[in-house]
C-alpha cells in the first residue's frame, strides 16, 4: 500500500460524494414528478408513454397494487427477453451469426438481467449477437435498475407520508426513474467513454494481421452505450466475457476511475434523495456513513491482501513489488482495482476488472462477504436503500429491546407485524446460498464445474449463490456454471433473491404507510448519529457473520491459513 | 393482475425501441461521426489492413520482439468443437486463468514461466512477467518487465543497447497526471518503433521465451 494508492482512492471518493449529493436532490424531484431542467424535453414523451401503457401516473396504488405491477412488469421483460435469445438466428443485426441461445442457458440469462444481476454463464463476444446485446440486455440494464428506484421510492414514501393507503404509482415511478434519471446519465457517460477508447459500432469483429503475421480476430460491437448503463444501472453485465477488464470496455486508468464513480454515484445519490424526501437529511447522511464504513474497510483489506501477495508464487522467483498480478492488468495498479472489487460488489454491480477467483483468500473474502450482507454498501440502484432500510429498522428493534421501549423509526412505531416482514426479507438470503451451495457440493455435476481443488473450489461455489442470491452478478468465473443444474439453480436463487425479497419489503412499506407518524419525543431513540451508526453496523455484523461464518472459515479463511503454510492443492 | 397486462406489455416494448434501440444508436451515430477512431476500436493501419488495436495486445514470441505478458485465453479446438486449446491473445474470446493463489496448477505454470525467463528464487522476475493478465488482452508490461527484455532485444535485432533501453524509456507512459494508475509500455507501439528505428525488419520465425 502506498501514499499515492490511497490518494486515488480519495479523489474517486470525493468526486462520487461530490456528485451524489446535488443528483440526491435531482433523483427527489424527479421521482416527486417535479419538474426539472430536462422536463421541456422529457415531458411530452413520459406523457406519450402513460398514454400507450394507458395509465394515470397521479392514480397510486397500494402495496398490492405496486406489487403486482412490479412483477408483471418483470415477468413480460423475462419472456421477451427469453424470446430473443431463443430466437436470434432468426433475428437481424446478428453480424457473427451466432445461434439461439440453449433453453437452460437463455432461462438463466433473462433471469438474471431482469433482476438486476447480469450474472453471465456465456462469454459474450463468443454468444450474443448484437441485437440481443442492445435490444435485449441494455434494455434491461435501464429497466432493472429503474424497477429498483421505483420499489426503494415505494420504501421512502412509506417512511414520509403519515396514514396513508398509497404507495406511488409503479408505472409512473419507472417511466421517471428511466427517462429523467438513467437515460439522460447514460448518454453522456458513453459518448465519454468513446472519446476515452471505448468502441462503438455495428460491426461484430475487425481482423488484424499482427505484427508476428498472424491473423487477430477482435471482438467489437456498440460496446459503450452498453457499458455506460452497465455502471450506472448497477447491472455489471460485460459486452465482453473479461467484463471491465477487458481492454476495449476499459482501455485505461481514466475509464476505470469513471466506471467506479458512475456504480457509485446514483445509490450513493439515492440515499441523499432519501434523506430529503423525508425532510431529515442527517438520516440519510446516518445510512451512508454506515455504507462507507463497510466499504472503506472492505477496499484495505482487498489493498492490503493484493499488495501482500501469493507467498507460495513469490518463493518461485516472482518479484513480491507487485503483489499479486495474476488476473489482474497493468494499466489499473492496485490501489484502483481494490476500490473497484470493493465497490462493484458492495453495490450490485457485479462488473469486474481484476478477476475475482485469482485473489488472494482474504482479498477474495472481502467481495464474498459484500454479497452476503445482500450488496446494500452502498448498494445497487435503489436495491441499496431498501436493502439497508430494511437492517435499520431491524436495529432499532433490537435497540428497543435493550431499552424496554416500543421501538420506533423516522416516527414509524416497529411492531410484531413489521418485524415478521423484515425478518421475512433478511432470511431469504441464507436457505438459497447455503442450501444451493451444500446442494452442489453434494452432486457430481456441481463438482465437475470446479476450476480450482481444496478451500478455492468451495468458495467458487459460495460465491456464485451469494453473487446470484444478491443480484451482485459478479464471479469467481473459474466455475463453469453453464451446465443444466447452475443454469437452473442459479436462475432460482435470482428470481428468489430479488422477488421473494422485494414482496415483503414492498408489504413492509403498506404496513409502515398506513401508520400514523408520530413526532420524535425525548425517550425516541435518535437515528442520525454515529451511535445509530455503530448500533447499525454491529446489528449487520452480528446478524451476518453467525449466518455465515462456518462457509466463510472452510473456504477463504481455510485457504488463507493453507496460502500462508504454503499448502496447495 | 389483467389490469396490469396491458402497462407491462406497452412498457416493455417502449423502453426496449427507446432504450434497445434508440439509445445505442444514437450513441453508434454520434461516436461514429465525432470519433471514428475511438469508436471503431483505435485500429492502427498498415498496408491495406490493421496491424492491431493500440488498446488490445497481441501475442509476441520472437527473440526480436518485447513479449507481452502470458495470457490465458483458449480457442475452440479445430481438431474436436467440444474441447478448447490455449491460444494466447486469441481477442475474440477473452478471458483469464481464474486460479486461486492455492492452485497447484498456477505454481506449476509460475514456475515453468519462471525458469523459461532464467529466473529463480535467487533472481526473482517481475511479476507481471510471468502472470496471466485478467483479460488476457492486457497491451501493457511494466518497465521493470521491459527492461529485463531489453539485452534479448538488442541481441537478437543487432541493435545497441542503449537504442533499446533509450526506446524502451520513450515508450513508458508515466501514472495519469502522476498519480493515477501504473507506470507502462505499451508492447505492440514499443515493437512498432523498434521496427521503426531500422535494423533487420524480416519476419522473424524463431519461438522463444
Amino acid at each position: 500500500m502506498t501514499i499515492v494508492g490511497w490518494l486515488q482512492i480519495a479523489i474517486v471518493l470525493f468526486a462520487v460524494l461530490a456528485a451524489a449529493a446535488p443528483l440526491g436532490g435531482y433523483i427527489a424531484r424527479v421521482m416527486a414528478g417535479e419538474r426539472t431542467l430536462l422536463s421541456p424535453v422529457l415531458a411530452p414523451v413520459e406523457r406519450a408513454f402513460y398514454a400507450a401503457m394507458g395509465v394515470d401516473p397521479r392514480r397510486e396504488q397500494g402495496w398490492r397494487g405496486y406489487t403486482l405491477a412490479m412483477l408483471a412488469f418483470s415477468a413480460a421483460g423475462f419472456f421477451s427477453l427469453y424470446a430473443l435469445q431463443r430466437l436470434q438466428a432468426v433475428l437481424p443485426l446478428n453480424p457473427q451469426g451466432f445461434d439461439g441461445v440453449a433453453p437452460d442457458l437463455a432461462f438463466n440469462t433473462s433471469l438474471s438481467f431482469v433482476t438486476n444481476t447480469n450474472w453471465q454463464n456465456y462469454s459474450g463476444e463468443t454468444t450474443m449477437g448484437n441485437l440481443v446485446q442492445m435490444l435485449g440486455l441494455t434494455t434491461h440494464n435501464f429497466v432493472s435498475a429503474a424497477t429498483g428506484l421505483a420499489v426503494a421510492f415505494a420504501v421512502v414514501r412509506a417512511f414520509a407520508r403519515s396514514e396513508a393507503a398509497t404507495l406511488g404509482n409503479f408505472w409512473a415511478d419507472l417511466t421517471r426513474g428511466t427517462l429523467y434519471l438513467l437515460l439522460p446519465m447514460a448518454v453522456v457517460t458513453a459518448l465519454v467513454m468513446v472519446a476515452l477508447g471505448v468502441p462503438q459500432t455495428l460491426a461484430g469483429s475487425v481482423d488484424a494481421a499482427t505484427l508476428e503475421g498472424a491473423k487477430q480476430a477482435l471482438a467489437i460491437g456498440p460496446v459503450a452505450s452498453q457499458e455506460a448503463i452497465k455502471e450506472l444501472g448497477t447491472n455489471g453485465g460485460g459486452f465482453f466475457n473479461a467484463n471491465s477488464a477487458h481492454p476495449f470496455e476499459d482501455p485505461s486508468v481514466w475509464t476505470l476511475m469513471l466506471q467506479i464513480w458512475a456504480l457509485l454515484v446514483i445509490p450513493v445519490a439515492t440515499v441523499f434523495a432519501f434523506g430529503r424526501a423525508i425532510g431529515r437529511p442527517a438520516e440519510g447522511r446516518a445510512l451512508l456513513a454506515a455504507m462507507g464504513v463497510v466499504l472503506l474497510l472492505g477496499t484495505a483489506v482487498v489493498y492490503g491482501a493484493e499488495c501482500f501477495g501469493d507467498p507460495i508464487v513469490h518463493a518461485l522467483g516472482v518479484g513480491a513489488a507487485g503483489g499479486n498480478m495474476e488476473g489482474k492488468e497493468v494499466r489499473f495498479g492496485q490501489a484502483l482495482s481494490a476500490l473497484f472489487t470493493a465497490a462493484t460488489t458492495g453495490t450490485s454491480t457485479g462488473a469486474v476488472a481484476t478477476m475475482h477467483d485469482s485473489l488472494t483468500p482474504l482479498g477474495g473474502l472481502v467481495p464474498l462477504f459484500n454479497m452476503l450482507l445482500g450488496c446494500i454498501t452502498p448498494g445497487g440502484v435503489g436495491s441499496g436503500l431498501y436493502g439497508i432500510l430494511v437492517l435499520a429498522v431491524v436495529a432499532v428493534f433490537v435497540a428497543g429491546l435493550m431499552v424496554g421501549r416500543t421501538p420506533e423509526y423516522l416516527g414509524k412505531r416497529i411492531e410484531a407485524r413489521e418485524m415478521k416482514l423484515a425478518m421475512l426479507a433478511v432470511l431469504i438470503y441464507p436457505p438459497l446460498v447455503l442450501g444451493f451451495t451444500a446442494a452442489s457440493l453434494l452432486l457430481k455435476t456441481g463438482l465437475d464445474s470446479l476450476n480450482n481443488a481444496g478451500p478455492h473450489g468451495l468458495s467458487e461455489v459460495l460465491y456464485a449463490y451469494a453473487s446470484t442470491t444478491a443480484n451482485n452478478g459478479s464471479a469467481f468465473a473459474g466455475l463453469n456454471g453453464n451446465t443444466p443444474w447452475f443454469n437452473t439453480s442459479l436462475g432460482i436463487a435470482m428470481m428468489l433473491g430479488r422477488f421473494a425479497y422485494l414482496v415483503p419489503v414492498l408489504a413492509l412499506a403498506g404496513s409502515l404507510a398506513a401508520k400514523k407518524k408520530a413526532p420524535a419525543s425525548a425517550g425516541t431513540f435518535p437515528t442520525d448519529g454515529p451511535l445509530f451508526v455503530g448500533l447499525l453496523l454491529g446489528v449487520i455484523a452480528i446478524l451476518y457473520l453467525l449466518q455465515y461464518f462456518p462457509a466463510l472459515a472452510l473456504g477463504p479463511v481455510v485457504e488463507h491459513f493453507s496460502m500462508i503454510a504454503g499448502q496447495t492443492y | 393482475m389483467p389490469s396490469h397486462l396491458r402497462p407491462a406489455v406497452a412498457s416493455v416494448v417502449l423502453f426496449s425501441a427507446l432504450t434497445g434501440l434508440a439509445y445505442p444508436f444514437a450513441i453508434t451515430g454520434i461516436a461514429q461521426a465525432l470519433m471514428p477512431r475511438q469508436a471503431n476500436g483505435s485500429l492502427i493501419a498498415r498496408g491495406d489492413g490493421f496491424v492491431g488495436s493500440t488498446l488490445v495486445g497481441q501475442s509476441f514470441t520472437a527473440d526480436r520482439d518485447f513479449h507481452g505478458r502470458p495470457s490465458a485465453t483458449q480457442a475452440v479446438d479445430p481438431a474436436d468443437g467440444t474441447r478448447t486449446v490455449d491460444a494466447p491473445y486469441n481477442a475474440a474470446n477473452s478471458g483469464g486463468s481464474n486460479l486461486g493463489p492455492t492452485s497447484q496448477k498456477l505454481v506449476d505454470r509460475v514456475k515453468a514461466a519462471v525458469a523459461a525467463l532464467g529466473g529463480g528464487p535467487d533472481h526473482p522476475v517481475p511479476a507481471d512477467a510471468v502472470t496471466t493478465s485478467a483479460s488476457g488482452l492486457d497491451p501493457d508490461i511494466t518497465p521493470a518487465d521491459a527492461a529485463a527484455q531489453a539485452a534479448r532485444v538488442a541481441a537478437a535485432r543487432g541493435l545497441p543497447l542503449d537504442r533499446v533501453v533509450a526506446l524502451v524509456r520513450d515508450g513508458t507512459q508515466g501514472p495519469g497526471l502522476g498519480i493515477f494508475g501504473e507506470a507502462r509500455v505499451n508492447v505492440l507501439g514499443l515493437n512498432l518503433a523498434l521496427d521503426a528505428a531500422g535494423g533487420a525488419t524480416t519476419p522473424p520465425q524463431k519461438p522463444g521465451r
